[in-house]
């Protein structure tokens, strides 16, 4: 896997050199495994692990509640509640894998910001943030259409309205709408397409996330100093670094049991905390709920598709909306090349750290516009935070990098370290 | 080019173009079916016409009915609502059109043009938010018409959008009286 130098896989016994010269396979996995890691990392890099967690967590419950789904608009919602009250722990089932998708997104949104923060986006690891953008998209698509299949009236409405995006392309908006659906409403061809699309995207998620972990094991870990791993030796490298395992491995699995103590006392106690209770009503396409929303990892990127109400020139208001909506994503995923700064971590970037909590603010509040009805103030200020999120990508950063004065970084990730934990003096 | 090789070359080279191109045609051909199943069923697309008898709708009420999926609003308009849908000047439109499928593409949203009949007693409407497909709640919004709950989109009493992110008027299908008192929706063998 290149990059830092470290130990590599030796095959010892006759089997292991038998079966490495064929498949070399357990090298693989011990390159993966022992990879050097910076030894300065701190908490908010224990995300990936609950993140592979929850994928895993999300495929295994998802296959066998499929086992008693039925994927059609008159069993869909009857098949829901034969699970909940009938096969044998199907309640614990479904309410962990809708309780997953919540863990799945809050912590996605935390590495993300992560990642925003330390400047974790930077040459070289341009191409492990795209991937992992496209995972976060593949997600939220993933989310969208399994919120679908209960066929609660949230499900159908919400299926409405976001199909409903893509007819407001000018042109050809209504005939890919339609092509998406396979008529001309949200009905039973819809349903099944969801269903199938919903069980395929995991997978490619899958797929990508290997991708998104062999770029910065070739990359290497950013770390909180942004300065990079010292490469001439192993020796050197061993100064900055520790093996993946067993030092981050035990790190971030006493993270994850602490984090799935709180996540399974919500999926025991208050399991539709994060659901809206009129998706247990069975979906009517003659009645609208008074008040549609999305489930809660959408509500910042929903209110920016609400914010714009006017049009310019001859783009419609719900044209721009859309716009808006997949644009604040295609910001920030184009952030490696918006950024101009050399300093990568935001602990050394005095105005950056303002800019960057502010972006944060913004998406919370994004997020509460969102859950409220578009009236009074919501619509003024879902515009005002959607000009805020742009501004931050497309203005702020690139400037910053020209007027900001950085603090002094330390040279090394050792320099760093031990001024954090000053080593014992030799005995 | 009277090189022996450059010849060749240029055979080579239309070979690749053509095994590109067939192998190009040939994706396609593969493909198409796979995106093409996506597309509305036989089923689906069967002829959908609907009569509706609309003796029962007492002035100042609607019937919603669903036809093809989606609700359709069958409105029996009250004096006022006529009086208020007319008295309305075209240019303070958002969407000048007629939006409907009765008439011609180019059709002004005058309050005639928006009723299926010339009294404008009976207003048929696709109940179906121009903004993302909501069902608008009748008797309701600034206008006196129909107010959409999801996005805040304000109809008047010709079911014309006024206020809201909504683009376009509500869509008016194909629909006529096929005697005094019932109305027939869409159209044979479409």
């Amino acid at each position: 896997m290149g990059g830092i130098p470290h130990d590599s896989y030796e095959p010892k016994s006759g089997f292991e050199k038998w079966l490495n010269s064929r498949l070399p396979v357990v090298g693989l996995i011990y390159s993966t495994l022992m990879i050097p890691t910076p030894k300065n990392l701190n908490w908010w890099w224990i995300f990936g692990i609950v993140l592979a967690f929850c994928l895993v967590l999300q495929i295994v419950t998802g296959i066998v509640l499929a086992m008693h789904y039925t994927p059609h608009v008159d069993q869909a919602f009857a098949s829901i509640e034969h699970i909940m009250r009938d096969v044998n722990g199907g309640w614990a089932l479904r309410y962990l894998h809708m309780n997953g998708a919540s863990l799945f997104f809050f912590a996605v949104y935390i590495h993300i910001f992560r990642g925003l923060y330390y400047g974790s986006y930077k040459a070289p690891r341009e191409i492990t943030w795209i991937v992992g953008m496209l995972i976060y998209l593949l997600m939220m698509a993933t989310a969208f259409m399994g919120y679908v299949l209960p066929w609660g009236q949230m499900s159908f409405w919400g299926a409405t309205v976001i199909t409903g995006l893509f007819g407001a392309i000018p042109g050809i908006g209504e005939t890919i709408q339609t092509w998406l659906l396979g008529g001309p409403s949200v009905d039973n061809a819809t349903l099944n397409r969801f269903f199938s699309l919903h069980y395929l995207l995991p997978f490619v998620i899958a797929g990508l996330v290997i991708v998104h972990v062999w770029a910065f094991h070739t990359t290497g870990n950013n770390n909180p100093t942004g300065v990079e791993v010292r490469r001439e030796s192993k020796a050197i490298a061993e100064k900055d670094t520790v093996p993946f395992w067993p030092y981050y491995v035990i790190k971030d699995v006493f993270w994850l049991v602490v984090i799935l103590v709180v996540f399974v006392a919500i999926v025991g106690f208050m399991p539709n905390y994060f659901g809206d209770p009129v998706n247990y009503v069975e979906a009517n396409p003659l009645s609208t709920p008074q008040h549609i929303v999305p489930e809660w990892y959408f509500l910042p990127f929903y209110a920016i598709l609400r914010g714009i109400t006017f049009d310019i020139l001859f783009l419609e208001a719900k044209f721009l909306g859309v716009l808006a909506m997949f644009g604040s994503i295609l910001v920030m995923a184009l952030v490696p090349w918006l950024d101009t700064s050399r300093v990568r971590s935001g602990r050394f970037r005095p105005q950056f750290k303002y800019w960057f909590w502010l972006l944060v603010i913004d998406f919370i509040i994004l997020m509460w516009c969102g859950s409220q009805p578009a009236e009074g103030l919501v619509p003024l200020i879902s515009l005002l935070g959607a000009i805020y999120w742009f501004a931050y990508f497309l203005v702020i950063l690139p400037l910053l990098g020209v007027t900001e004065t950085p603090l002094d970084q330390p040279k090394t990730i050792a320099d760093d370290f031990d001024s954090h934990y000053p080593p014992t003096p030799a005995e | 080019m009277s090189h022996a090789e450059d010849q060749s070359g240029s055979r080579r080279d239309f070979l690749y173009v053509a095994t590109a191109a067939a192998g190009a045609v040939a994706t396609g051909a593969a493909v198409w079916p796979l995106v093409n199943q996506m597309n509305p069923s036989a089923d689906v697309l069967a002829v959908a016409t609907k009569e509706v008898d609309v003796t029962a709708i007492e002035a100042g009420t609607q019937l919603t009915v669903k036809w093809l999926g989606k609700p359709v609003f069958i409105r029996h308009r009250t004096d006022e609502e006529i009086t208020a849908a007319r008295a309305v000047d075209i240019d303070d439109l958002r969407d000048m059109l007629a939006e409907n499928d009765n008439l011609d593409a180019s059709a002004d949203a005058s309050d005639m043009n928006r009723t299926i009949d010339a009294e404008g007693k009976w207003l048929v409407m696709m109940g179906v938010c121009t903004h993302l497909g909501c069902i608008p709640l009748g008797d309701a919004g600034d206008f006196g018409g129909w107010f959409c709950p999801c996005h805040g989109s304000h109809y008047d009493t010709a079911g014309r959008i006024r206020k809201g992110p909504a683009p376009r008027n509500l869509d008016i299908p194909v629909a006529a009286f096929v005697s005094d008192l019932v109305i027939k929706l869409g159209k044979d063998g479409e």
